[in-house]
């Protein structure tokens, strides 16, 4: 009750120090534009710049201490730098004049026109296949100047427009070469990025080369916010805008995205999971009806028996770790089994049972799993919640806690069953050195070999999840693990047929199984 | 009812839960991701829970002066402290700026994570002493590891001639490749084929150990 107490104070002095002073807030800099986007454009035979920016996260919000923003422009990423406008808060876009194609002489206008590759040809789009939506895949063909011709195409960059006429906005590039792109947007409303589904959007595909106009350079904007205070303002880093002579290519348009309704792609998986099903209620049926099924030996499951009895014998606990798993991987679930069927024979033999856990969902489940089984061993009264007890979520200070507890206890037996991570070989190591007899089991490929030097027993891989059923002989049990043999066998068969199709010219089969798979979706209609 | 609601609700869940990784559909995506942010608000509650079970046994040591009873005082003097340090002194108990507070900081990045490092250190002592009890050469297989890991550790050797050199990158990546990738893929088929076998168990209430006692 006094414990209870002392935490409930703890607790009410933390809360009550919210009432303690608050903070000055530190407005003396308004934050930074972090995002610029520049594009060159040509309308009405004006070459300009399209300049976009996420306003400051104190425009509207934060401090709401921002003025305007002012724009600045420089020909080098260093400036010197000059104003070339000024738009109020909350304001995102500014459109820059860079020259009147009107103004060009003759003969330059003539060399630009020279210079200028061939456009892209053949644009076309489609909703994204398979996917939730919020996404359009696009296709083209490349340009003539494109490895060929005159040879200066670098790159394609991607425009999209919401509707005509408007002004496109920058999407993405793509090398030279490149034939597609996915313009994937965001489903949440408040992204920059947002892209609403059944919407009609148009795009266009810039080709780009590395020749400039006379006269003509790549040009850095900054952004720079200002405060109410003017004497304080910030600067965004340069952003660059490409001048260099490109082509545009027809607009393509209207095309919408949607979500789909069925993943197409994972037929294989779907199959096999229905297939799986059907076998494993088929030999649990069977298993029930008093068939009986042959499983085999798993010697580290085995030994557990063994080693509960050796730690009665010493009069020493016995050390379950569950591993830096969360409670819904299924390796801890798989875990929570075996700690019930140990704790059960724990509670039998009237031996010590510790169980530090790193996460605390773990430990509630885990306590509710020994209680249980102290429970059905009719040993109720031996159960108390300090067996299994909190320790922390660091991963190493959790290990310094159970290498701890193994030096200090000498616990007979460890018992390690679950996800392991790097921790695995420092506690099996001290484990070993502290002399108990080592039970592993983990399906943490990387840590398996760990667990097999420094342990006595290792459950490896799938091992872990059949030694609930192996424990408990319940005949439901054992028909989903000789469903797994089954599928196994099934795995195997699959795996030969397919290296025998494949060095025969034969990949059909291969193919099958690929996840995800694009024998289904194109059966199923994707459009390509 | 109290063991049935638990199982329905493991039904319902889990049912969805395979069904959404076939509907890519937004709706689809919403439902799972709202499901996901129950558990983190179990997780806060569990926490809760964790902390006052660390604080029990910590202070059951203290109060029945077990061995190595001062060692829980630095516990709960630890947990006390970066708590009041994280909210920074009260002043920021609604937002995470208190993480940047100087103490909190210091105790972190001074002490905490040396701390860790050290133990992390440990591993290299650990695995030399692990590699010495793995490789004795006690018996024709036990002989062949031994023979394995000297050809994969000694391509990096390089005060090997190019000719050995090239030969034992060769082996190397022949063992890395064929037998060591077919042994991987063959426990990762039977994890996997286990972990869809344990999923059916849960979803269908065959396993229930993890649901405690009535």
């Amino acid at each position: 009750m006094k414990l209870k107490l002392l935490f409930l104070s703890c607790l009410l002095l933390a809360f009550m120090s919210v009432a303690m002073a608050q903070e000055n807030q530190d407005d003396s800099l308004p934050a930074r534009i972090s995002k610029v986007n520049v594009h060159a454009e040509v309308v009405d035979s004006v070459r300009i710049a399209q300049i976009h920016w996420r306003i400051s996260s104190d425009d509207g919000n934060g401090n709401d201490n921002i003025k305007e923003y002012v724009i600045l422009r420089g020909a080098g990423i260093k400036g010197p730098f000059e104003e070339r406008g000024r738009v109020p808060a909350g304001r995102d876009m500014f459109i820059d004049t860079l020259f009147r194609i009107n103004d060009l002489e003759d003969s330059i206008l003539a060399l630009s026109t020279e210079l200028a590759p061939s456009p892209i040809t053949n644009l076309r789009g489609h909703d994204k296949d398979n996917d939730h939506g919020h996404a359009i895949d696009l296709l083209w063909d490349i340009s003539a100047d494109d490895g060929a011709g005159e040879d200066n195409v670098i790159a394609y960059t991607i425009f999209r427009a919401d509707s005509l006429p408007n002004t496109f906005f920058y999407r993405g590039v793509v090398i030279k070469g490149g034939t597609s792109f996915d313009d994937v947007g965001s489903k949440e409303h408040e992204s920059d990025s947002y892209m609403p589904d059944f919407y009609d959007y148009y795009y266009k595909v810039r080709a780009t080369t590395f020749d400039y106009i006379p006269g003509t350079s790549d040009y850095y904007y900054v952004i720079r916010t200002v405060a109410n205070d003017t004497s304080k303002f910030q600067d965004s880093n340069p952003a660059l805008c490409n001048n260099s002579i490109f082509t545009d290519s027809e607009i393509f348009g209207p095309v919408q995205c949607y979500g789909q309704w069925f993943n197409t792609a994972r037929i294989p998986v779907l199959v096999f999971v229905i297939g799986f099903l059907l076998v494993t209620i088929y030999f649990i049926k069977k298993a029930r009806g008093g068939a009986k099924l042959f499983i085999r030996r798993l010697a580290g499951i085995e030994a557990v028996d063994e080693a509960i009895g050796r730690a009665t014998e010493m009069g020493k606990p016995i050390l379950y770790v569950m591993g830096l798993g969360v409670a819904s991987e299924i390796a801890t679930i798989a875990s929570f089994t075996i700690l019930g069927r140990v704790a059960k024979k724990v509670a039998e033999y009237q031996t010590g049972l510790i169980v530090p856990c790193y996460d605390p969902i773990v430990m509630t489940i885990a306590q509710e799993t020994v209680k249980a089984s102290y429970m059905d061993a009719n040993r109720p009264d031996a159960y108390t919640d300090d067996m299994v007890y909190f320790v922390t979520q660091s991963q190493f200070a959790y290990v310094a806690a159970v290498n701890g507890t193994m030096l200090r206890e000498l616990p007979a037996t460890n018992i390690y069953m679950g996800k392991f991570f790097a921790e695995s070989l420092i506690l099996a190591e001290t484990g070993a050195l502290a002399g108990s007899i080592q039970i592993a089991g983990t399906d943490e490929i990387a840590q398996i070999p760990f667990f097999v030097v420094a342990c006595d027993y290792t459950l490896i891989g799938e091992e872990l999840y059949a030694a609930s059923a192996y424990l408990g002989r319940e005949p439901i049990l054992l028909g989903s693990l000789k469903a797994q043999d089954y599928a196994k066998a099934g795995v195997i068969i699959c795996a030969l047929l397919g290296f025998v199709t494949i060095n025969f010219g034969w990949d059909g089969l291969a193919q099958l199984f690929q996840v995800p798979n694009s024998f289904f979706a194109n059966l199923f209609g994707g459009p390509n | 009812m109290k063991r049935q609601l638990p199982l329905i609700l493991v039904f319902i869940f889990g049912v969805f839960m395979i069904f959404q990784y076939f509907v890519p559909h937004e709706s689809s995506e919403w439902v799972f991701e709202f499901l996901l942010d129950w558990v983190y608000i179990i997780g806060i509650f569990a926490l809760a829970l964790g902390i006052w079970s660390l604080v029990r046994v910590s202070w059951d040591k203290i109060h029945k002066r077990k061995e190595n009873w001062p060692y829980a005082i630095v516990t709960l003097f630890g947990l006390a402290a970066m708590i009041f340090f994280g909210f920074d002194y009260g002043r920021h108990f609604f937002s995470a700026e208190g993480l940047e507070n100087f103490m909190f900081r210091h105790f972190f990045d001074y002490i905490m994570i040396p701390i860790q490092a050290t133990m992390f250190s440990l591993l290299a002592f650990f695995i030399a002493s692990a590699a010495y009890r793995a490789f004795r050469a006690r018996s024709l297989l036990a002989t062949l590891l031994l023979m394995a890991a000297l050809i994969v550790m000694l391509r990096f050797n390089p005060y090997l001639g190019s000719f050995v050199a090239e030969y034992m990158e060769k082996t190397a990546s022949w063992l890395l490749n064929v037998p060591n990738l077919a042994a991987k893929r063959g426990i990762i088929i039977g994890v996997g084929l286990g972990i869809v076998a344990t999923a059916l168990k849960v979803i269908l209430g065959i396993e229930r150990n993890y649901l405690g006692k009535d």
